[in-house]
């Protein structure tokens, strides 16, 4: 029974294959399936997919022009005042709203000056931070402590300013300036009265709020170095140190300069801080100890009182300046992070 | 650098001072942190206490308190976030799911060209846009905050949507969902705590922001009667407090500082309890 249904079948076969009509239909079952199904035309696709996609489309283009109407909209406040004084606003020293005489170079003197000597004081500290934190550190120690330093990240800038002016400026006015001033008065930096506000206290206080952004910059780099570098270095018998050196800080150094950049990008543009503890006075001057004003503290300071168009066009100038200055230095930053880490994708 | 003229213990020895160095920087950096939480709980905590919550504030002479601009802190910030956390979430959907192409590009751009600008230049943009026509008041301090607080929850929650994995929308695709309902049945909801930990610590950035709130929300020394008022908020409070000149003031001042660091260091504890949950 098994044989004779066997034969049919072979038979059954043997017909697909001689009869054309049925090897035909045969052919077009198979081909069904390999065959490739047409991408959908725009009118297939579900209508609320397509309402979703472009509801999410118009809303970015939306962002983009408000981001653009804001450079748009300083762009046009701050005219009178550039048409007004035109590249003299950037080489006068004069600020005087009495005279209606407006020169942003002793403002852009201040932000320069003390964004500098708080790099000075909060690059070493940062990258330290950053090295310990990565390298020496032990695992549980480096979490708790680098939970830390981003608490210090957190604190709202008016407090720093507030603890600054109270607690800092008093400090610097008692006991550190005046010993600068007895042993070091010699040195331009260091002349004048120890008034206690001033750039020094300024950079300080910046300094201490940039540390956190150099440092986490910086273990960022340093963690996209592949663990491989190291082992050679030890491997080779470097202490660890030397691994450092050789290792981590030598491969590292773009990153350590994007690091650098971030944390001056938000040295610039740091305002309430920077106000409370400089000591408002607008004058171009070269000492650490001297009172001075920042392009963001005149803002703070004087934005909500301007009492002439010319003055609250001539402030927004000033606010474009700084508004160009962040960023040209962040668009800076970013390029050689970004740089830094495509070098190393793919070497893990 | 050259090593090999040294001896091994000569290494040793700068091996040694340099770790030593490094500890030190980093008991440098969090010394400042130690000194303003000392600070801050000691002379806020001698004076904060109920009314300090509960009453207006007062000339020198009298206690005040810091009332009106809790409220209006809380206020701003509700409005800021209605507007900000959406929008950031849906460009940030935006960019992880359809993040190819002109628009995405442009939109990345513009939101990282938002996140270095600093809060002061978004307070003289929503000065000229709002404050020079309808004038001082909550709208115009929320809608600073609320752009300065979209980069933030927008980039962030880009990151997050990119580390949901493919083969889970797959999934969903080949159940049938449509690509809309994958986003929001699947995608938003499977990335809940995360967003919501971008979300505390983007609420917790503009609740101390300063800046932009001088000169859009202005302050104030009573409650605001309505949005279109002029508004005060903590951190500005903290701000005409400390440089009043008057010791009283600068008391209640470090007691508001005391209140504003509690409040934003909670929220960045409450942001570590989540993520250590999530992980």
């Amino acid at each position: 029974m098994f044989l004779r249904y066997k034969r049919t079948c072979l038979a059954k076969i043997k017909a697909l294959d001689l009869n054309p009509k049925l090897r035909n239909q045969r052919d077009q079952t198979q081909s069904l399936s390999p065959k490739k199904p047409k991408p959908p035309k725009k009118s297939e696709i579900h209508f609320a997919d397509r309402a979703f996609y472009y509801g999410l489309k118009i809303t970015s283009w939306g962002i983009i022009f408000l981001l653009l109407s804001m450079v748009v909209l300083i762009f046009k406040m701050s005219w009178p005042a550039l048409h007004h004084f035109g590249f003299r606003f950037f080489f006068n020293t004069e600020w005087n709203s009495v005279t209606q005489e407006f020169g942003a170079l002793a403002l852009i003197h201040g932000t320069l000056f003390t964004s500098l000597g708080a790099l000075i004081l909060a690059v070493p500290v940062g990258v330290g931070v950053a090295l310990f934190l990565n390298e020496i550190a032990p695992r549980r120690l480096a979490h708790a402590l680098s939970f830390l330093i981003e608490t210090l990240a957190a604190i709202p800038s008016v407090v720093y300013g507030f603890w600054g002016l109270f607690v800092l400026v008093p400090w610097l006015r008692q006991s550190l300036q005046p010993w600068l001033v007895d042993h070091f008065s010699w040195m331009p930096l260091f002349k004048g009265y120890p008034l206690g506000v001033g750039i020094m206290a300024a950079s300080i206080v910046l300094a201490i709020m940039i540390v956190p952004t150099i440092a986490s910059t910086c273990r960022e780099v340093f963690r996209a170095i592949p663990q491989s570098h190291r082992e050679a270095a030890l491997a080779l018998g470097a202490t660890r140190w030397e691994m450092i050196c050789l290792a981590v800080l030598k491969a590292g150094m773009s990153g350590v300069i994007g690091g650098i950049i971030l944390g001056l990008g938000r040295a610039l543009g740091e305002t309430m801080a920077v106000t409370m503890v400089i000591g408002n006075r607008i004058e171009l001057n070269w000492s650490l100890l001297a009172p001075a004003q920042t392009m963001a503290s005149v803002l703070a300071n004087q934005y909500a009182e301007a009492d002439s168009d010319l003055h609250l066009s001539a402030l927004t100038g000033v606010g474009l300046t700084l508004f160009a200055v962040s960023i040209l230095v962040n668009g800076g930053a970013r390029f050689v992070v970004w740089r830094i880490e495509r070098k190393f994708r793919g070497a893990k | 650098m050259n090593f090999k003229n040294w001896t091994y213990l000569q290494r040793r020895i700068i091996n040694w001072m340099a770790k030593i160095v490094l500890f030190l920087f980093t008991f440098l950096a969090l010394l400042p942190l130690i000194m303003i939480l000392f600070y801050v709980l000691r002379q806020g905590g001698n004076v904060l206490s109920w009314s300090f919550l509960t009453t207006l504030p007062g000339p020198t002479g009298s206690t005040g308190g810091m009332a009106n601009s809790i409220v209006g802190s809380l206020v701003m910030v509700a409005l800021a976030s209605i507007v900000g956390i959406p929008l950031g979430i849906v460009s940030g959907v935006y960019l992880s799911e359809y993040g190819v192409g002109k628009t995405a590009n442009i939109l990345r751009f513009s939101l990282d060209l938002l996140t270095c600008v600093p809060s002061i230049i978004v307070g003289i943009f929503v000065y000229g846009i709002v404050v020079i026509r309808y004038g001082f008041s909550a709208y115009a301090g929320a809608f600073s905050l609320a752009l300065i607080m979209l980069p933030i929850v927008a980039r962030s929650s880009e990151e997050i949507f990119k580390l949901m994995p493919g083969h889970i929308r797959e999934a969903g695709l080949a159940l049938g969902l449509s690509r809309w309902r994958v986003i929001l049945q699947i995608l938003l909801p499977g990335c809940r705590k995360a967003v919501l930990t971008a979300i505390m610590l983007a609420v917790a950035r503009i609740f101390g922001e300063t800046a932009p709130l001088l000169f859009t929300a202005l302050g104030n020394q009573f409650y605001a009667r309505s949005l279109s008022q002029p508004t005060a908020s903590m951190s500005v409070q903290i701000f005409n407090w400390a440089r009043s000149g008057f010791a009283d003031l600068e008391q209640q001042a470090w007691a508001g500082s005391f209140v504003l660091v509690t409040l934003i260091l909670f929220m960045n504890l409450a942001t570590r309890f989540l993520g250590r949950v999530r992980s």
